[in-house]
């Protein structure tokens, strides 16, 4: 059976129907609703003044492509100018090759491009030096958290070098619903605080962050690069199979097949989540030692690397963070003696944790960024 | 899976492993008695730490909570499954004359009889309410059976949220049960014996054909299971809340357990609910106005429930739900239950983790029914609409944008499409209030909150609903337009300049000098369109003022 005709210009045939409202559409009209929803979302935010210099964190991967992309075709709209921001957390084998697809990307664009590195901003620590270093306490090795985190400072440091005023992620409708999810499930009741909206307006000094695509769907993304022919990084981080998110993931998948709006309905659920004040964090001061945002006397990206300095990685998650605040020798663990019934379970098989969206770690860990 | 705030441990260096459950391991509680379950993570109970665990958690939760008054009348919700068999025993166990701190409320049990929703036949209907009838023979409390076929003569008042006086404060708690303490006392005992068993107030027979036919009509006319299992919801909380509003009930007790809730929750995150998590799994949900569901068995989990039950023989009846027999991915709560079980079984901390954020949920500030209007509520759910104008950055915002090169509507129907022409912010208000009134499903639409909305999708056609749910509907969009909040050429409770609103608008006629009075709006009579009041009336003074319509 013949497609339809598009039903907004009546001319060609439709190459798609789009997941939201079943519309039938071809190329060209479903590029440009896409890109007039974008834009709708930027300006009804309010999340780009024009005159902005944003930096677009870009990682080769589909989301960042396609959000670099978009914002170029509209940047002169907007009264905007980008920057492109690529970090390299040193996983042999994947980010390298990602790196390659961005920088192509640059070239035909004509976007300057600066890459941040793990290793010169953390005093050596690579990805993989981390896994390794994490690696045979018999637990997961948490890759995801420190990725999550640590990614989020470079970006930020990388948009400060170019001096940019804002910072855009290509995070997309599906990366939100999947936050929620695991943020119930994990009982993460400070993230739920702080997420559900498309940004934040960026206080106390870090600069303000959006999520343009935030409304968007995945399969709309997809194909909205596959339209226009957009070249981007397809493969999965090599220690994405041990983050939780797959667990949400899954799901999400699920409920998707079982009702399509499901993951606008958990993006709308996910604005609309009421906290009692007493679980939501407390209002953010200054680290002590590199002066960026955070809740406690030192920022997260300098907790855990302090951890990792210290030999004892695990030191700044949970509730091990107490041992940051004992100045001794290795060893001493004061703090975390009480035995939690909850660990008897053996051979846990994939533990928290990848750092959902929040105020200090912004950047998910997804398949590819 | 790692909570936030889990604690890890170095692997410790040296020392024996935790001893695993043996022959000769006792009784965490009690050191003598020879386990026979396993609670939480590790800890094994006895056969009696365990009956004194289960029934102190129960009671625990309605003292905490202090919100069921001494000598108040409140209706046990029981389906026959586990959970409220349980609830019904605990209840019955309290009541008796030989437990230490009695528990001091009137009960009564409704029970609901979904058969024809779940296409059973009647025969099957009949002997299943022949063994509810023999557990609530046992039971003794006041009674009540409905049939869900009720619903098609529930009145529109159902719908309506009435205001009730603030519940009191500590004091005044404590000063009821020091009351009633002095009159149990002054009365002696014989008064005070449990209530009367000669209550039998449940229907006898089944419902007409023609209603049964309806009812099996309108749930074979929903498309997706999801939208099945919530439309079940609804139409039994209405049941419930009306037999509790008639009989004199005040609050309803629904027996959700730990585990229920917690998918409950995950559930409603999916289907778009987050604004009313807190009511939808919190311990009270006060959005009816004068009656209260409670649920005191959301600190047990299934399976203390189970073994509970067993233990300690409680009676209960299987009655077949709608996803009886469905296939896992039927339906999202199908989904969630199966996701959530699994992740338990993996995690054990999962179940209790959710509950736990669960309980950090807020209520919305704007809250109750007090004559400080809150804003307009679902006609279905009843909370307060939680939806956006509809271009605004959000998701719904999303769904209902009107940016797309559309030049004809979209292929679904279903889609509401109509919604987003109410533009509230927009100035031009005229425009919204006439263009519902051309489409009675938009009128409908508007009305519920996003959450239903997304359900009503799956409805093709509104005809079969009950009577009751367009008839308020019908009346509602007369006199009050829930996204403009303005009253249709006559002034409400809540007006926001609307000057020029009110000339365009095509209210009812009313003469120049009255619009320009403040009047109320009154309640004429169930479905009737205008008021048909003389001329004198009009222009006269105050009319019948029965009901500050919310």
């Amino acid at each position: 059976m013949p497609a339809p005709q598009c039903a907004s210009c009546h001319k060609a045939r439709a190459a798609l129907r789009r997941p939201r409202s079943g519309q039938a559409l071809c190329t060209n009209c479903f590029c440009a609703a896409f890109e007039a929803e974008v834009l709708h979302t930027v300006v009804a935010g309010r999340l780009l003044p024009p005159g902005a210099v944003v930096a677009v964190g870009a990682s080769g991967g589909k989301d960042s492509t396609v959000l670099a992309h978009v914002l170029r075709e509209l940047a002169p709209r907007l009264g905007i100018s980008l920057h492109l921001v690529a970090v390299d957390e040193g996983i042999g084998g994947y980010r390298d090759a990602a790196l390659a697809a961005v920088r192509r990307q640059a070239a035909r664009w004509e976007l300057p491009l600066t890459v941040v590195a793990y290793a010169d901003l953390f005093g050596g620590w690579t990805m993989d030096a981390v896994a390794r270093s994490t690696a045979g306490s018999g637990r997961s090795r948490s890759c995801c958290t420190f990725c999550g985190v640590l990614r989020r400072r470079a970006l930020e440091e990388g948009a400060r070098r170019v001096g940019a005023t804002h910072v855009v992620t290509g995070h997309n409708a599906d990366d939100m619903a999947e936050t929620v999810l695991m943020n119930f499930l994990r009982g993460d009741a400070g993230r739920l605080a702080r997420g559900g909206g498309l940004g934040s307006p960026g206080e106390g000094g870090a600069l303000p962050r959006c999520r343009p695509l935030q409304l968007a769907s995945q399969k709309e993304v997809v194909l909205y690069a596959h339209f226009r022919r957009l070249d981007y990084f397809s493969e999965e981080c090599v220690y994405a199979p041990e983050a939780f998110r797959g667990h949400a993931r899954d799901l999400l998948k699920l409920l998707e097949a079982a009702r399509p709006s499901a993951v606008l309905d958990l993006v709308h659920s996910a604005e609309r989540l009421a906290l009692a004040p007493a679980a939501r964090p407390p209002p953010p001061g200054a680290c002590s030692r590199c002066g960026a945002l955070a809740s406690r006397a030192l920022c997260q990206a300098c907790a855990l690397l302090e951890g990792l300095n210290r030999g004892r990685p695990r030191l700044a998650i949970g509730k091990g963070r107490r041992g940051l605040d004992e100045e001794g020798p290795p060893g001493r663990r004061g703090s975390h003696s009480r035995p939690d019934p909850r660990l008897r379970s053996p051979s846990p098989a994939s533990r928290d944790s990848s750092s959902p969206l929040g105020s200090d770690d912004d950047v998910g860990v997804r398949g590819h960024l | 899976m790692c909570e936030v705030g889990d604690d890890y441990r170095e692997p410790a260096p040296a020392g024996p492993p935790p001893p695993r459950p043996c022959r000769e391991q006792k009784c965490v509680k009690c050191k003598e008695g020879l386990p026979v379950v396993v609670i939480r993570a590790g800890d094994a109970f006895c056969r009696d730490c365990f009956k004194v665990f289960y029934v102190h958690k129960f009671r625990a939760v309605l003292g905490k909570n202090r919100l069921i008054f001494p000598g108040e009348k409140v209706l046990l919700a029981w389906s026959g499954g586990p959970s409220s068999s349980s609830m019904l025993w605990q209840v019955l166990e309290g009541l008796s004359q030989d437990s230490a701190k009695r528990l001091r409320f009137v009960p009564g049990v409704v029970f609901a009889d979904e058969g024809a929703a779940c296409g059973q036949s009647p025969e099957d209907r009949a002997k299943t309410l022949a063994e509810v009838k023999l557990v609530l023979q046992t039971v003794g409390f006041p009674w009540h059976i409905v049939a869900l076929e009720e619903v098609f003569s529930l009145p529109p008042s159902v719908l309506r949220c009435s205001a009730r006086e603030p519940v009191g404060t500590e004091g005044a708690y404590k000063a009821a049960v020091d009351s009633f303490l002095q009159q149990h006392h002054a009365l002696g005992e014989e008064k005070q014996s449990r209530p009367c068993p000669q209550h039998p107030q449940g229907r006898a027979g089944l419902p007409t054909a023609s209603q049964t036919e309806a009812l099996s009509r309108l749930f074979n006319s929903v498309k997706t299971l999801t939208a099945k299992e919530e439309l079940l919801q609804t139409l039994r909380t209405h049941l419930i809340l009306h037999v509790a509003r008639t009989h004199g009930y005040s609050k309803v007790m629904t027996g959700d357990s730990c585990t229920r809730l917690a998918v409950k929750l995950m559930t409603s995150l999916a289907l778009g609910r987050g604004a009313f998590l807190a009511w939808d799994t919190g311990f009270s949900d006060e959005r009816h106005g004068d009656v209260v569901v409670v649920r005191p068995m959301r600190e047990h989990t299934l399976k203390e429930v189970a073994f509970y039950n067993r233990l300690f023989a409680v009676p209960s009846v299987f009655t077949p739900a709608v996803d009886t027999k469905a296939p896992e991915k039927a339906s999202i709560h199908r989904l969630m239950e199966a996701f959530i079980l699994r992740l338990q079984a993996q995690f054990p901390s999962t179940v209790s983790t959710v509950y736990r954020t669960s309980e950090k949920l807020v209520k919305a500030p704007r809250d109750g029914c007090a004559a400080g209007s809150p804003g307009p509520r679902c006609l279905l759910c009843m909370c307060v609409l939680d939806v956006d104008t509809a271009d605004s950055a959000t998701a719904f915002g999303a769904q209902t944008s009107s940016q797309l090169p559309q030049t004809q509507p979209p292929v679904a129907e279903a889609e509401a499409p109509t919604v987003s022409r109410c533009r509230s912010g927009m100035g031009r208000a005229q425009h919204c209030c006439r263009m519902e009134e051309d489409d009675p499903r938009a009128r409908v639409i508007e009305q519920l909150c996003y959450g239903c909305r997304v359900n009503m999708k799956d409805l093709p056609s509104l005809d079969p609903l009950p009577p009751y749910i367009l008839a308020e509907a019908q009346l509602r969009s007369q006199r009050y337009c829930p996204l403009c909040r303005g009253g249709r050429g006559r002034l409400g409770g809540v007006l926001l300049g609307l000057g020029s609103q009110r000339a365009a608008s095509p209210g009812p006629r009313l003469s120049r000098r009255s619009r320009s009075v403040c009047r109320r709006p009154t309640r004429t009579g169930h479905g009737l369109a205008r008021p048909q009041r003389s001329r004198k009336a009009r222009m006269g003074g105050w009319p019948v003022i029965t009901h500050l319509y919310k």
